[in-house]
């Protein structure tokens, strides 16, 4: 995992409640057994007509759209399927946060295994952010993840919550699994300590 | 006394291995399910990093999502697998190959006892009140039903158990989900977590681990309480749960894992202390009448919108918030619905009765009682898929099978199937499909396809009437 910047960028909006990991990548696409490439298949049904050819009215589709690191999306973005292939899919499209005013759990947690910050506003503030979205759709938003800010392009700071352990980890580009081997001989008490049944 | 403590405080507290100032928990997991689709990336991951599998053991693996399920021509494996793409092929070879290497228990292709993970678990007696449970997959709450702390984790996470057999995981609050009242004929658990998600919404339980009880619950058999559980994840919560009792010791009792004997007895005694004590405090707390309850169905593209079948599709008058009029329309749109029209009549194409949710012996059962000497109506296709190849000889056995062909539906073997559509089971485009899977999700059963989710029951109804019907109509006094 690559270690977090500070963002730049436009936002694609797409403020829709709801929005599940089955959009975000069909099921169809679960068939590899590596992570590579995935973006082509993002949003794949409302993107791609039938024959392949793009939907030119997709927000994805349209030229300010390329190169932008921030989705702006409604309630309980990702929610659904826990397949990791949404944030894999999200990442390499080029997108490096999620604004969101909630998250699907198991989505959350994945997106803070790949770099992908998920960003959870209240409502007013996202009401807020979409009314501004409609104003200035190609203005920059700056995501500073050390100072846990989101600066909109009319110079409002808006403070995100993020948990410490999860900040520390995607400014260190750390994955978790360093920390939990880090506790082997714990565990190993802790296995001494409970002997359950394991299937025989 | 010590502080009164709900189910969920006490499995959480009996697996923290760890809890360091500004981190998460380290949480010990018990039992590790794996499959083909959400695993290879995790066993490259291991490759890559010279790690190995701490506890085999612990670990279960079996084929699911990417499985054909339909029977061979000659009655082999590579028959059956011959109908697989070479994606798919590829996928269940690397998970035999993974679990071959680490010397992981795997119910493959060429298993007598494979089936869909959520379902095998406890069929075989791997699942255990008390337990911590995780696999990459969403309904993995399915194991709640026993009392287990059970939920979905990513590949990464798959690694990570893979690798430490724990988890970081932030204590999430907990909901009680009381669930008072006799159910009427017709109405069965399905009902009862579809109105639990159209009354919370598919966000309602999200940062909860939700507890199911009251009288309704303890009525319920094993195979209903999985079916509760299982859509636990639709609510959008990290788990459901449901204190286990004598229902759930005579379920797992002589199962092949369960423990026997001595240790029978010892196992049932540390199973009694599971249940939340009187006192102890949830976050928040929802009702539910199940007196009250109709057979559910949904209309739109998520497991919330779901109404009695006796009910009208809402209106944009009905809902307080524009992002919710959006959704609806949205919802009402791609399903060719129009608002505030009765469900019931509505014709079907195809009818799909299987999944984590309803493939179990009970489910098949009520759904071949509506289906005896009724044919499926003309021009509708039913897949009948049976969760694992357990369930399948034990429908066998009991004649179900030959209920289901001579009605005119298709008898499948075990898997995922047309639930999340990834084997070549799948809707075409807007074809309208009953089912009693866990979600109704644009495109979720084929590209184009429009779902109703419902029970085994109305799945039926639908099946040899046409039409999505009021299943109470065909059933004896």
């Amino acid at each position: 995992m690559q270690s977090f910047k500070n963002i730049n960028s436009r936002v694609v909006a797409l403020p829709l409640n709801d929005i599940d990991t089955d959009q975000i990548i069909p099921a169809r696409f679960l068939k590899v057994t590596d992570k590579i490439g995935l973006g082509a298949n993002l949003f794949s049904d409302w993107r791609y007509f039938s024959d392949g050819s793009p939907k030119p009215e997709f927000i994805l589709n349209q030229p300010e759209s390329q190169g932008a690191a921030i989705l702006f999306a409604g309630d309980n973005f990702g929610c659904g399927s826990s397949r990791e292939h949404a944030p894999w899919a999200l990442t390499d499209f080029g997108f490096h946060a999620v604004v969101a005013t909630s998250f699907g759990d198991i989505f959350r947690n994945n997106s803070l295994k790949n770099g992908l910050l998920p960003i959870q506003v209240d409502p007013a503030t996202h009401a807020l952010m979409h009314e501004l979205l409609d104003e200035l759709p190609r203005a920059e938003w700056n995501i500073d993840l050390e100072a846990q800010t989101l600066t909109l392009p009319n110079a409002t700071s808006v403070h995100f919550a993020i948990d410490p352990f999860a900040k520390m980890c995607l400014i260190q580009g750390k994955d978790e699994l360093g920390y939990l081997l880090s506790f082997a001989s714990q565990t190993a008490a802790y296995e001494q300590a409970h002997h359950k049944q394991v299937a025989a | 006394m010590s502080q009164p403590l709900t189910l969920f405080q006490k499995v959480w507290n009996e697996h923290l291995v760890t809890q360091q100032p500004g981190a998460p928990a380290v949480l010990y997991i018990d039992l590790h399910l794996i499959h083909e689709v959400t695993s290879p990336q995790a066993f490259t991951g291991l490759r890559e990093k010279n790690l190995t599998v701490r506890r085999p053991d612990r670990t279960v693996a079996t084929v699911d999502h990417a499985i054909p399920t339909l029977p061979s021509k000659d009655g082999s494996v590579a028959g059956r697998l011959a109908f697989a793409d070479d994606l798919s092929r590829k996928q269940i070879s690397q998970l035999e190959t993974n679990a071959n290497q680490f010397g992981i228990r795997s119910y493959g292709p060429a298993s007598s006892q494979n089936g869909i993970v959520h379902v095998v678990g406890p069929e075989l007696g791997f699942t255990q009140p008390g337990m911590t449970i995780v696999c990459g997959d969403s309904h993995t709450s399915t194991h709640g039903a026993f009392g287990a702390l059970a939920f979905g984790i990513g590949t990464s996470e798959v690694e990570h158990v893979l690798a430490t057999q724990c988890l970081l995981q932030h204590q999430p609050k907990t909901c009680e989900v009381k669930v008072e009242g006799k159910l009427g004929r017709g109405v069965s658990a399905k009902d009862i977590i579809l109105a639990l998600i159209a009354k919370i919404g598919v966000g309602g339980g999200i940062g909860y681990v939700l507890e199911y009880s009251g009288s309704a619950i303890r009525a319920l058999s094993m195979e209903e309480r999985m079916t509760i559980c299982n859509m636990s994840i639709e609510a959008g919560a990290r788990a459901g749960m449901i204190a286990p009792d004598e229902v759930t010791y005579a379920y797992l009792a002589g199962k092949p894992f369960a423990p026997q004997g001595a240790d029978w007895d010892t196992a049932v005694a540390r199973w009694k202390t599971l249940p939340t004590d009187a006192g102890a405090v949830f976050d928040k707390t929802v009702t539910l009448d199940a007196s009250a309850l109709e057979p559910m169905i949904t209309f739109g593209t998520n497991p919330g919108m779901g109404i009695p079948i006796s009910g009208k599709i809402p209106t944009a008058n009905d809902l307080s918030e524009n992002s919710q009029q959006a959704a609806l329309e949205k919802a009402l749109q791609y399903m060719g619905l129009q608002a505030g029209d009765p469900i019931l009549g509505h014709p079907v194409d195809v009818v799909f009765i299987g999944s984590c949710t309803n493939s179990r012996l009970s489910d098949l059962r009520l759904a071949a009682g509506v289906m005896k000497n009724r044919q499926v109506a003309k021009g509708v296709r039913v897949l009948v898929v049976p969760g694992s190849q357990q369930i399948k000889r034990q429908a066998e056995a009991e004649g179900l099978d030959k209920i289901f062909k001579a009605a005119g539906a298709e008898w499948r073997e075990a898997g995922c199937s047309m639930c999340i559509a990834m084997n070549g089971d799948q809707l075409t485009p807007g074809q309208y499909a009953v089912s009693t899977s866990n979600r109704n999700f644009e495109g979720r059963q084929g590209k184009g396809g429009r779902t109703f989710l419902a029970s085994p029951l109305t799945a039926a109804a639908a099946a040899v009437t046409g039409q999505v019907t009021d299943v109470r109509t065909l059933l004896d006094e």
